[in-house]
């Protein structure tokens, strides 16, 4: 193992293990970190100029205001989008936590003729397009009465192929001696469920969750075609009506921006962890 | 408390046959240990009886009900995992109460039963704590501390020791068994260690194929195993088996010489001649009965005793010298077998034909 060190500080190099891969590593990462932040680091200062401002691209803004914040918190709709998202987000997570791991248990644990042709079947639609679907879920809305609904911007998440294949996986990893003592003691099969296999597998439940949450959070497409109505916009659909309506107001997209991030951003620190479980788990089992 | 009855009990998976209508009559309070290779069908049966797996064929009577039908819920009776299956969301005293989720006794009554299981099996001070902070034999506990604290008519242990290490696993061979003795409950436990069977049972059912072979009590089968297979599995070290002959009922041996009783009314024939190591000792010459000279191979001093290796006929056979005697590996050696103490079987059967 080769070190950089200098002849005088020889020891304390040594403690620090610099060696010049890490260096390389270390200044890649700093780059790539920059790179990854400065948008976001725009995007909270143009939320801070005025309109006048906006093509000043100087980092931190001569006069920061926040009359920005106040134009769009005080404008009912971006609190009614902000809310459709976090409720829309929050259902759907929901909705595919408890089916997408019941389903995934099933399919896990117990022996029934059909078992493996139910899991090819529901694993082949991994290979079928996002933009495939969308006419035929837009005809089911149309002809079932969903358009402009918001269960028809939730229904095509509330159960996902991913998340069952990832659950699958997972309950298969709890030893059947857990369930069968819990038979023993009288369980009933549901209570078996919720009681002892969820617990045993929470870190796959909380990556789920997440991905889930974050994905109906930031979702557009589908959401912009469902609906029509402004009541029923999400947060990504509204914010991109500023650009249309109000011949692009920079400052107000980005401050409206800045607020969409604001329970993401939450929801990585909270759960940081997990998140990188998740990624590592996705990547693994996905 | 109940009696348990096997009647012609079979289990089929597709075309294969794992157990092949076994009958057994498990008394009331009974302790009962299933001992067979892996794969002999002895967890199937347990399985069987729990209700974890369904019945194929024959009958199975919990309490002079039959329980084919049954779940496990309906069956009244707990169970003991080999990996002791306690929740790891649970603390030590969740656990434990998890066995009265679905009685409808009060809340402080059953506050009252985990404490009580607590105290019985030493965990009382560990009840807040998770099973991850507890040691293999704690957790073991806390298993049957879930188990007891349903007062089921039965207990069923599924090789519950096996994960556990040389000397945890003889304590817990006698807590078990102080257990089995206070509170009186049947027992059904499966092992494929012999020495845990006889240790603990008061009748043990050894398994074959999905056959019972024998069954009876340690003694039973330690003086009067009724085939090859038997005596070579019960007793610590196992039975010397060697080929030999019959001949107008007497056994013979190449390379060794009995003088003794002769074996009566058999025919001729080829047999296996057993004799345990511990009967079998080395420069003991005082008697007759079998004497048996070779050379040293192996050694093994235990202390108390020395097993010592020997070729016979072939075959490799263990004879017993005092703790302080270790022959040296390569002498020549003299080992002598008191008459009385040979097992005689059909060689090609492997049933035994008597002892001389």
């Amino acid at each position: 193992m080769s070190s950089v060190t200098a002849p005088t500080g020889e020891l304390a190099a040594n403690r620090l293990n610099i060696r010049p891969g890490r260096i390389i590593a270390w200044t890649l990462l700093f780059i790539g970190g920059l790179i990854m932040v400065s948008p976001l680091l725009f995007m909270f200062s143009t939320s801070l100029k005025t309109a006048g401002q906006v093509y000043d691209l100087r980092l931190i803004p001569a006069a920061p205001t926040l009359d920005n914040y106040i134009k769009v918190l005080s404008d009912g709709r971006f609190m009614r989008w902000f809310l459709n998202s976090t409720f829309i987000a929050l259902a759907v997570t929901v909705s595919n936590v408890f089916f997408d791991s019941l389903v995934g248990y099933t399919l896990a644990k117990f022996e029934f003729k059909g078992r493996y042709f139910i899991f090819l079947a529901i694993l082949s639609t991994l290979m079928i397009p996002t933009e495939m679907l969308v006419i035929p879920w837009y005809l089911m809305s149309s002809q079932l009465g969903w358009l402009d609904s918001y269960w028809g911007i939730m229904f095509p998440g509330m159960m996902t192929a991913f998340g069952t294949f990832l659950m699958k996986q997972f309950f298969e990893g709890v030893p059947n001696d857990f369930l069968e003592a819990a038979r023993v003691d009288g369980l009933n099969e549901f209570t078996i469920w919720w009681k002892i296999a969820m617990p045993m597998v929470v870190p796959a439940i909380s990556a789920l969750a997440i991905f889930t949450f974050l994905g109906n959070w930031t979702a557009f497409f589908w959401p912009l075609i469902v609906t029509t109505s402004k009541e029923l916009y999400t947060l990504p659909v509204g914010l991109s009506s500023f650009a249309v309506e109000q011949s692009i107001q920079w400052e107000m997209i980005m401050t409206g921006a800045a607020l969409a991030t604001i329970p993401t951003l939450l929801v990585f620190l909270a759960l940081q962890r997990y998140i990188v479980r998740g990624v590592m788990l996705a990547g693994l089992k996905g | 408390m109940a009696k348990i009855e096997l009647q012609g009990l079979v289990k089929e998976y597709g075309k294969s046959r794992a157990v092949h209508g076994i009958d057994l009559t498990i008394e009331d309070g009974e302790f009962v240990v299933f001992v067979g290779p892996s794969g002999c069908g002895k967890s199937t049966t347990l399985r069987m009886i729990a209700g974890l797996e369904d019945i194929s064929g024959g009958k199975l009577l919990i309490g002079d009900e039959v329980v084919n039908q049954r779940e496990p819920k309906q069956r009244n009776i707990a169970m003991v995992f080999q990996n002791y299956a306690i929740y790891p969301h649970m603390t030590v005293g969740q656990n434990i109460g998890f066995g009265l989720y679905t009685s409808k006794l009060p809340k402080a009554e059953k506050q009252r039963l985990i404490e009580e299981a607590g105290k019985t099996l030493g965990l009382e001070k560990l009840l807040d704590r998770r099973p991850a902070a507890l040691s293999g034999g704690q957790r073991q506990r806390v298993a049957i501390g879930r188990a007891m604290v349903r007062d089921p008519a039965a207990f069923l242990f599924d090789e519950p020791l096996s994960n556990l290490d040389a000397q945890l696993r003889s304590q817990m061979r006698m807590e078990i068994k102080s257990l089995h003795q206070r509170l009186g409950t049947t027992i059904v436990y499966v092992t494929h260690d012999q020495i845990e069977a006889m240790t603990m049972a008061d009748r043990i059912v050894v398994m074959r194929d999905g056959r019972i072979l024998q069954v009876g009590t340690p003694t039973d089968l330690y003086e009067h195993p009724t085939d090859v297979f038997t005596a070579r599995f019960i007793g610590s070290p196992s039975m010397n088996l060697v080929a030999g002959k019959l001949v107008g009922g007497t056994p013979s041996i190449d390379g060794a010489t009995w003088d003794g009783p002769r074996l009566e009314g058999a025919a001729d024939a080829n047999v296996l001649v057993g004799f345990r190591p511990h009967d079998l000792v080395v420069d003991d010459m005082q008697g007759g009965g079998l004497v048996v000279t070779g050379t040293v191979t192996a050694v093994e001093p235990l202390g108390s005793e020395t097993l010592v290796h020997m070729t016979l006929a072939g075959t490799t056979v263990i004879a017993t010298a005092p703790g302080r005697v270790v022959p040296k590996i390569g002498s020549a050696i003299t080992a002598r077998a008191e008459p009385g103490s040979l097992y005689i079987f059909d060689a090609a059967t492997e049933q035994a034909l008597g002892r001389v």
